[in-house]
């Protein structure tokens, strides 16, 4: 599609340069419009990444600060990229929509509320310490939740009501050594992500993969100085806070990497911070000092089904014929493209796997969309669960702690991690949201 | 090409228009802002643009029928618009005239699995009702390639056809009843929901299936429902030109068989699909047919026989039959995506639509290549090769001075070959803007006035849709038919039988 972008603009602003080239690239043929979420709701061109697209040429190609509603707009896209995913064209969404929010933010006021809240967002989930004492906080605010209304109600109604997990030991930078006997048995060494809201929400995950991986005969270490991904920062397009932890990461990791154990993996196991660590390459492109390193950060990056996958899972020491149906997070499905390992994962390990329908529709947790968009995000919610309940399973999985938050309250059947199944069936203990109704479902 | 001249008038009511809009539809589903509105400035082809005067979203077949009313009353020109993927421009807006979109009217309202009936609402994507009715082991059986996408409402209002309906017809074929909007807000029903419910009344619901959105809204629509096919496999034949792979197409047809489809990519297209496809061709390939067959297991092993005969006597280098139902689905697929995957190679494309007698095929594709040369521009063919419906797809930069109509020229000369050949201007996307002009060229005058009155006996006011199909307007005015208006007939003292 050709755009009039002024040649000042893109000279002054590489992004707007790539944009210009990835609007080129859109034939504006509509196939998105079917696998668009918000779409699927709205029915409204605006909510369509086609749309969306349109506003962002539009928005280029008037230059300055953008109008009230291609912001709105721009907002209410998940950035679940399943728009990407479909592309006949090939069209890079992704790019093209998270550069448009950096220009968003550089050149649009928001409200006053809007800009306290995404602020406290921004600041609270990457540091766990943080978020601890603010669930704690919205757990004494619980019980008045009526009073309030949109973002602030949909972050009090998230609070959950059962205790948090106690940090877990697991979480420190450490060294995990590989199982096995003697010598040379260690396969790989990698670092594990071990994320920021995922540390305090649900610790059972990155213990179950750290058992997972350290009975496959790799090695994992929880390098200093890693944490939050960046993400959450990024989807609201808040460049400057996002880059200080992309940053702290890049130097975590390759400081392994070049020691003396070297590193043949980094392992995500949430699959929206694995888009994240992915595209770090790219979003470090023009910074000479550190394009370097993100791209090689972002090549080792692995999703903990991904890197199973390649290395092969043992024969499960106690296969349980669970029905388990598969929700595939859009991070993993069309962000990373990561669609048959999980299932193949689960069905090696003698689970019967079940899709859900509609399957390539978001959740509706889109990180924080949850919150900053509670309305659609709650029409989505009851849809998947609609879905995932119409497959009748005994067990849910996913791979990203985000939907599991969106949804284990409500499904009515246990919600677990994939790693969580793998790691039980491989000899580990039994998932504690299935304790005691395993063997009965059985 | 020339649209009709805004009424400046109408543009300035803007606001007034937008206010008793909103009071039938709500605030949320009239569209003023001007960012908003760009969006819809375009459908499937972008060469062609104008911003809406107004974009209105009703909910129910009650809000469209007060908005056609009340566009009617203020004499405002309409304009239907499904998901807007029209390749000939059907939904292009007018800068004076309200875009109608039907896109929130998407309910299945019932699915009659006794009779093999659905009746839908005309905002429901067209492959949404194949899933809705697989687990009864029917399907809906047009499928043009955006079917993902593309409603059911704008399929009737183009007469879409797609791979399969070499065996089983188009939407025409499929149709067995339909409610529609008259521009006064009246509401016309037309057949019923069931095999026959069409007969003993003119055939007024072919005469709107196909119309472009130039006569009526359709607002509901009862649709045959099929069984699925017990088996259906899918023939790969590669071919070192393209000469032998149009003779082979002659062959098959010539052998008795009908295929469900029979497909042509040439060697550009196939580069394109490749990805999708993930499958990688004979070097020396420079086109491929895809045929499908389906019926009972022994009917499919025995025809899948017969066209791999044909295809080796007819000199195919290689030939590949799929032997499973995702292998065969994802052939189709990176059918029904190669036009967008076209958007890799370059980046505007032009494609067009003509269709003519299957034999002609070798001596039109050759004028094409002929023409490719004189025009400079690249083009590739993918192409219902069944049917003879060509879609050549010219290839072209809008960002170079004069591309884009070196591009339209060469359509419009590819479309006059075709008529030429004794084919027509368009298969299965509609005249719309893209092939208006060239209506002369097809038809005599008195075959253009004679459709010309059908549309002034439905919309006399020519609201609907105006600068679509017809090189001209329709001058009924002119033509002065006695027509019924708000229940009063006019002349109302003339004896009737």
């Amino acid at each position: 599609m050709l755009s009039h972008i002024p040649q000042a603009a893109q000279d002054a602003d590489p992004n707007i340069s790539l944009a210009k080239d990835i609007i080129g690239t859109c034939v504006h043929c509509g196939v998105c419009l079917s696998r668009c979420p918000t779409y699927a709701v709205r029915h409204e061109e605006n909510d369509s990444p086609r749309g969306r697209i349109f506003l962002i040429k539009s928005m280029y190609e008037k230059g300055g600060a953008p109008d009230d509603k291609t912001v709105e707009h721009l907002d209410r896209c998940l950035t679940c990229l399943a728009c990407e995913a479909i592309c006949p064209s090939g069209v890079e969404y992704s790019k093209l929509i998270a550069h448009g929010r950096e220009y968003v933010e550089r050149h649009y006021r928001r409200p006053l509320a809007e800009r306290v809240i995404r602020g406290l967002l921004v600041n609270l989930l990457p540091r766990p310490g943080l978020f601890r004492a603010a669930l704690a906080a919205g757990k004494v605010a619980r019980p008045v939740r009526g009073l309030f209304s949109g973002t602030l109600r949909a972050m009090l109604d998230m609070v959950p009501t059962s205790p948090l997990p106690h940090p877990s030991p697991v979480d420190r930078p450490q060294v995990f050594k590989a199982e096995g006997q003697g010598a040379g048995t260690r396969r790989k060494r990698v670092a594990l992500l071990n994320g920021c809201v995922q540390t305090v929400l649900d610790t059972a995950i990155n213990e179950a993969t750290i058992r997972l991986l350290q009975r496959h005969g790799v090695e994992v270490v929880v390098a200093r100085g890693s944490g939050c991904c960046g993400a959450p920062a990024e989807h609201m397009g808040d460049e400057d806070r996002a880059l200080p932890l992309v940053k702290a990461n890049i130097d975590a990791w390759l400081r392994e990497a070049d020691g003396p154990d070297g590193l043949d993996a980094i392992i995500i196991n949430t699959s929206g911070c694995g888009t994240s660590v992915k595209a770090y390459g790219h979003a470090l492109r023009l910074d000479g000092q550190w394009a370097q390193k993100a791209a090689r950060v972002s090549a080792m990056a692995r999703d903990i089904s991904e890197f199973m996958a390649e290395i092969g899972l043992n024969v499960p020491k106690n296969p349980h014929n669970l029905r388990v149906v598969y929700h595939s997070a859009c991070s993993m499905q069309h962000g990373q493209r990561i669609v048959n390992q999980p299932k193949d994962l689960l069905r090696a390990a003698g689970f019967t796997v079940l899709d859900v329908p509609e399957g390539y529709l978001c959740c509706g947790s889109a990180g924080t969309y949850n919150l900053l968009q509670p309305e659609i995000a709650t029409t989505l919610k009851e849809r998947k669960l609609r879905n995932i309940r119409s497959v009748k399973a005994q067990v849910a999985a996913s791979g990203n702690i985000g939907c599991m938050t969106q949804l284990a309250g409500a499904v009515g059947i246990p919600f677990v991690h994939t790693v969580e199944l793998l790691d039980w069936a491989t000899g580990g203990p039994e998932p504690a949201a299935l304790a005691g109704q395993a063997l009965a479902l059985e | 090409m020339q649209m009709p001249q805004p009424d400046q008038s109408v543009i300035n009511r803007r606001e007034t228009l937008a206010a008793g809009l909103t009071r039938i539809v709500g605030a949320q589903w009239v569209i003023v802002d001007e960012a908003e509105r760009r969006p819809y400035q375009c459908d499937g082809i972008t060469a062609y643009m104008a911003m809406p005067l107004l974009v209105v979203l009703p909910g129910s077949t009650d809000e469209l029928r007060q908005v056609l009313r009340f566009c009617h009353d203020n004499a405002v020109k309409v304009v239907p618009r499904g998901s807007g993927t029209s390749l000939s421009g059907g939904a292009l807006p007018l800068e004076d005239g309200v875009l109608l979109v039907t896109s929130r009217l998407c309910e299945i309202l019932s699915i009659d699995r006794e009779n093999r009936v659905a009746r839908v609402q005309p905002g429901v994507p067209n492959i949404k009702i194949s899933e809705a009715v697989h687990h009864l082991g029917l399907c809906y059986m047009p499928d043009p390639s955006s079917q993902l996408i593309s409603t059911i409402g704008g399929n009737v209002a183009e007469n879409s056809g797609g791979v399969h309906c070499l065996k089983y017809g188009v939407t025409a074929n499929h149709i067995l009843g339909i409610e529609a909007v008259l521009i006064t807000g009246e509401v016309i029903r037309l057949g019923g929901a069931f095999l026959g419910g069409a007969e003993g009344e003119l055939d007024l619901m072919g005469v709107l299936t196909g119309s472009e959105g130039l006569l009526a809204v359709v607002t509901e629509i009862a649709v045959r429902l099929e069984p699925l096919p017990e088996v259906a496999r899918v023939i790969s034949m590669s071919f070192p030109s393209v000469e032998k792979a149009c003779e082979c197409v002659g062959a098959i047809i010539g052998a008795g068989i009908i295929p469900a489809g029979l497909e042509f990519m040439d060697r550009k297209v196939l580069d394109a699909v490749a990805a999708l496809i993930r499958e990688s061709f004979d070097s020396r390939t420079e086109a491929l047919l895809l045929c499908e067959l389906d019926g009972t297991a022994v009917e499919v092993d025995a025809l899948v026989q017969v066209v791999n005969d044909v295809a080796r006597s007819q000199g195919a280098i290689e030939t590949k039959v799929s032997t499973t139902q995702e292998e065969r689905e994802r052939i189709w697929s990176s059918r029904k995506l190669a036009f967008s995957a076209i958007g890799k190679l370059c980046p505007d494309y032009y494609c067009t639509d003509g269709t003519i007698p299957r034999n002609k095929l070798p001596e039109v594709l050759n004028k094409m290549a002929q023409l490719s040369e004189q025009y400079g521009l690249d083009y590739a063919n993918c192409f219902h090769a069944g049917d003879g419906n060509l879609h050549p797809i010219i290839m072209y930069d809008a960002a170079k001075p004069g591309d884009l109509e070196k591009a339209e020229a060469f359509g419009a000369d590819v479309l006059i070959a075709c008529v030429d050949a004794g084919g027509v201007l368009s298969g299965e996307h509609g005249v719309g803007v893209e092939k208006r002009d060239l209506m002369t060229h097809q038809f005599s005058e008195i075959d253009l006035q004679q459709q010309q009155m059908v549309k002034c006996a439905f919309d006399p006011g020519e609201l609907l849709n105006p600068g679509k199909v017809f090189p001209t307007t329709c001058r009924c005015a002119e033509f002065g038919r006695m027509h019924v208006h708000k229940g009063n007939l006019r002349f109302a003292d003339i004896p009737r039988f």
